[in-house]
């Protein structure tokens, strides 16, 4: 069956390609280009005279620590996500209280909340609770902005679990936390790795509570050490766009080794 | 089949309680919040000072604020309008499996790499009118400065975000479309429908919910796009590119007038769920809650 290779989208997918590539190269010829060579010919020129000396600029501002942060601020908002994400959707695909038919609705709800919208109170809870220019303070509200997504992801994932291997555990007498932990978590193991992709992505691209939470050096992410890089290295473009490529690099080291895991987990992200 | 065992296996209530603790202290209350510092004067320092209706009445005058809203809304129009079709047409196209597609897809996921930060500092210095691309096409082009007009600026605001997020709702619509049965399309070819009749009789229908869901993901994601314009164009030039998001981020954050960026903010809050709350309603999304429960 469907055989006849498309050729119609072969040239559109090819066009894209071009769209998707171009940038990409320019951002990688013009990190590798002296400042002179670069505006003397432009960010599409072909490669010659290659440098390191833009990542030596990077690397001295303190770019590592701010990599260093947001790997940190990803790895707890995971954490807190899955915490309270998958003990929510437990309870909510498998409880029977008219409190957990509300709480779905809630997170539906939940979904469509902006964090810019709710910014200024956040921060004034942030300061209260004494977690202002801390990475729990971005951490905290990143976690609590990607529960409505993980808690619609996970809990799809559970509703596909077979009400008959419930009912077997139930038979044995098994209790809700071992069957959580026996069989569905097991079970949704797919959607549960599809939320923390998705929570880890939302702490990495986080740039609003970034912004308004922190100040100090030593608490900076690497969205805002960009930020702040444009203005104190505006004018050395070659520097900048190394800068632009180096934020990517432990993000591009987990697409390289696990392609197969980031994709699903993204694809998932939609729900079904 | 009820019997004492099988409920006494089910999770109670209390599962869902830190959680939601958590979310209503983060995201609930401030949404409260906001919507009471709308009715304050609120310097940041001092206590606000409630001005009843005051701001909003400003608000409803603001001939900027309303720039603001057309200019917020024809940039959801235009991602919407851009993002879709592509983002569809391409998911469908690298679900299928051949290995030439699965290359291609591989590189096309490339800028999901990248932060919406980063993403915006590049193409500044891409589209730059004296040293970027534009510079090197100036032949063709004429104008090198795209980001000089109103809607050259919008353009390129369009542009960069479809750049960034095409690749991510390509991932969605490529996930749905392997899911979609196989002898769907066997029953079609035999009854003689082309591979468009095919596209719009089976493929579009089958995708209706992540259309859904990425339509949301694009609302939503348009409303806080505010990152980008920061980086990208600062708004400008002039006020041209202010959106929402972005006036409140100066109102509040730049000259410390909280509560008019309150209002500012539980307007977005406002179009936000409102919208969300019909493109539920119009796709039964709720309904979703009971499909193997209930025995």
């Amino acid at each position: 069956m469907r055989s006849r290779p498309n050729y119609l989208a072969g040239i559109a997918a090819f066009a894209w390609l071009l769209i998707i590539g171009t940038p990409l190269y320019a951002l990688v010829n013009s990190s590798l280009e002296s400042q002179s060579q670069y505006s003397d010919r432009g960010p599409l020129s072909l490669p010659s005279g290659i440098t390191f000396h833009n990542f030596a600029t990077v690397v001295d501002s303190g770019f590592l620590g701010y990599l260093w942060n947001t790997i940190l601020v990803a790895a707890a908002t995971v954490a807190i996500v899955l915490l309270l994400a998958v003990p929510i959707s437990y309870a909510v695909v498998r409880g029977r209280s008219w409190l957990t038919r509300g709480v779905f609705r809630l997170f539906l709800l939940g979904l469509a909340i902006p964090a810019q919208a709710v910014i200024i109170p956040l921060f004034l809870i942030i300061n209260r609770l004494g977690f202002y220019d801390t990475l729990w303070g971005v951490i905290l509200p990143t976690a609590a902005f990607s529960l409505p997504v993980s808690v619609l992801v996970i809990s799809g994932g559970m509703r596909e679990i077979s009400v008959s291997l419930y009912e077997a555990m139930a038979l044995d007498g098994a209790r809700p936390a071992r069957i959580l932990w026996d069989l569905v978590v097991p079970l949704s193991r797919s959607s549960i790795a599809s939320a923390s992709v998705f929570a880890a992505l939302q702490a990495w691209n986080g740039f609003l509570f970034p912004l308004i939470m922190t100040q100090s050096n030593s608490n900076k992410l690497v969205t805002l050490g960009l930020y702040n890089f444009v203005s104190s290295y505006g004018a050395d473009i070659p520097a900048l766009l190394a800068a632009v490529l180096m934020s990517a690099i432990p993000i591009l080291l987990v697409y390289l080794f696990a392609r197969r895991a980031l994709v699903a987990g993204l694809m998932g992200a939609g729900g079904k | 089949m009820r019997s004492a065992a099988a409920d006494l296996a089910r999770p109670g209530a209390a599962w869902a309680v830190p959680g939601l603790v958590f979310f209503c202290l983060f995201a609930l209350v401030p949404m409260v919040g906001v919507v009471y510092l709308s009715l304050t004067s609120w310097d940041g320092l001092s206590d606000p000072q409630f001005t009843g209706l005051q701001n909003w009445s400003r608000f409803l005058g603001d001939g900027q604020m309303w720039q603001d809203t057309v200019v917020t809304a024809v940039l959801l129009v235009g991602n919407i309008v851009v993002q879709a079709p592509i983002s569809i047409l391409l998911g469908v196209w690298s679900a299928g499996k051949q290995r030439n597609r699965a290359v291609l897809s591989a590189i096309f996921f490339l800028p999901l790499l990248f932060s919406t930060a980063a993403t915006a500092v590049m193409w500044r210095q891409l589209l730059d009118p004296n040293f970027g691309i534009p510079a090197k096409l100036s032949g063709l082009i004429g104008d090198t400065n795209l980001l000089g007009s109103q809607s050259g600026a919008v353009a390129c605001l369009v542009l960069v975000t479809s750049w960034q997020f095409i690749p991510f709702h390509t991932l969605l619509y490529q996930g749905a479309a392997r899911t979609v049965p196989e002898t769907l399309y066997q029953a079609a070819a035999i009854d003689g429908a082309g591979r468009v009749r095919q596209f719009f009789a089976i493929t579009l229908p089958q995708l209706r919910n992540t259309i859904v869901t990425s339509t949301i993901f694009m609302v939503v994601g348009g409303l806080t796009a505010f990152d980008i314009v920061l980086l990208l164009t600062d708004g400008g030039p002039g006020t041209d590119t202010s959106i929402l998001p972005f006036a409140m981020y100066q109102t509040g954050f730049q000259t410390y007038d909280y509560g008019y960026a309150s209002v500012i903010a539980s307007f977005l809050l406002l179009l936000a769920t409102g919208a969300s709350f019909v493109m539920v309603k119009l796709s039964g999304y709720d309904k979703m809650t009971s499909t193997l429960e209930g025995m």
